[in-house]
């Protein structure tokens, strides 16, 4: 399902604040991140005075990874929250923690420039045009949350995950 | 300098009730000198990320002491996670780097900059607040107690001498039967 096909505008955009509820809701306890401008004033800033997650700020985006990794081993469920150039960066320990051990990494991932109302394969920015193709490369779900509405399909991509086991991609298209 | 495997061994001895994160070369000796230790997270995957594994595992469990074995090589590739670790200040973690100087399973090439670099001196400067060196197997033993039991974060710098690989398992240290050894023990305390 993608929401850039969709009108998008100031009214509808989604929000910081829809999101972290719905983080809250699927029972995310720990939030993993390197900053992203996409997502830091928005969402990240926020989530900063939101006392229902515990922020760990790493250096690297694959740090975040074996982060997550572990904690779903302790039964606590966290999201990685970076730009979609850390998540290019990222690769070979998703490849691992993710895909080889079957891990239920969650990521939340900024399209940096991306277009609003664009879809990613449709951007002027190699580097978005390659996410969703590279994450289909490798198995990953994704989903793109743009609209207000969208904020109601993070709690059953976050269940799905830990259901089976597996990443998913929860891609911002826009900047908030 | 030391032999791993007998720091190894003696290190089996003080662990019963922690979580032990061992890397590549590390994981086989430690399988080696503490076989069927089911508190052993052999899940580490991409090399590098032992000690990030580990500041996982140590806020996800607070109430048990976490034990990694990194690798000088392994730690060369995430330095920014001694300053993410450090930041999270996890008190509950000992984080020991076996330096031997070389990158051991992968040809025993040298690691860049050996002999030059300070892994205790990048601990220290990255906010660790206790940071040691051991060189002398008699010095291991009598301290290894009290560095267990010391509040954490810690960085104990083994000086180790390079040498031949140990017996590989890459099967059983990537395998699911590993992982879901270690996902049962630890739920059961």
């Amino acid at each position: 399902m993608s929401a850039a096909g969709a009108a998008l505008s100031q009214d509808n955009a989604i929000e910081g604040g829809i999101i972290l509820d719905a983080l809250a809701a699927s029972g995310v306890e720990y939030v993993v991140s390197v900053p992203d401008i996409t997502t830091s004033q928005g969402l990240l800033w926020p989530l900063t005075k939101d006392g229902r997650f515990r922020l760990v700020r790493v250096c690297k985006e694959d740090e975040g990874v074996s982060i997550c990794g572990a904690l779903s081993f302790c039964g606590k469920r966290a999201l990685l929250l970076m730009q979609y150039t850390g998540l290019l960066d990222s690769l070979n320990a998703l490849r691992a923690a993710g895909c080889d051990y079957r891990l239920p990494i969650c990521m939340m991932v900024g399209l940096l420039e991306k277009e609003p109302g664009v879809p990613p394969r449709q951007s002027k920015r190699f580097g978005v045009r390659i996410v969703e193709p590279m994450l289909e490369t490798m198995g990953i779900p994704h989903d793109l949350f743009e609209l207000h509405p969208d904020g109601a399909r993070i709690r059953p991509a976050i269940d799905r995950a830990y259901a089976e086991s597996w990443p998913t991609a929860l891609l911002i298209g826009r900047r908030m | 300098m030391m032999r791993r495997d007998l720091c190894f061994g003696i290190l089996a001895r003080h662990i019963s009730d922690e979580i032990v994160v061992p890397v590549y070369q590390a994981a086989q000796e430690w399988r080696a000198a503490k076989p069927d230790y089911a508190l052993t997270f052999y899940a580490i995957g991409a090399m590098g990320q032992a000690s990030s594994c580990a500041l996982g595992l140590a806020l996800g469990r607070p109430d048990k002491r976490v034990v990694v074995l990194d690798g000088d090589g392994s730690l060369l590739m995430n330095l920014g996670s001694l300053v993410s670790i450090a930041n999270q200040a996890p008190a509950n973690l000992v984080h020991f780097v076996c330096e031997n100087g070389t990158y051991e399973a992968n040809g025993g090439h040298p690691i860049p900059g050996r002999d030059r670099v300070s892994f205790a001196g990048f601990a220290r400067a990255a906010g660790y607040p206790k940071t040691y060196e051991i060189a002398e197997l008699g010095d291991f033993e009598a301290h290894i107690a009290g560095l267990l039991r010391e509040p954490g974060p810690i960085f104990i710098d083994l000086k180790l001498e390079p040498g031949l690989p140990p017996p590989q398992d890459y099967a059983f240290i990537h395998g699911a039967a590993a992982r879901e050894t270690f996902r049962a023990a630890l739920q059961r305390g």
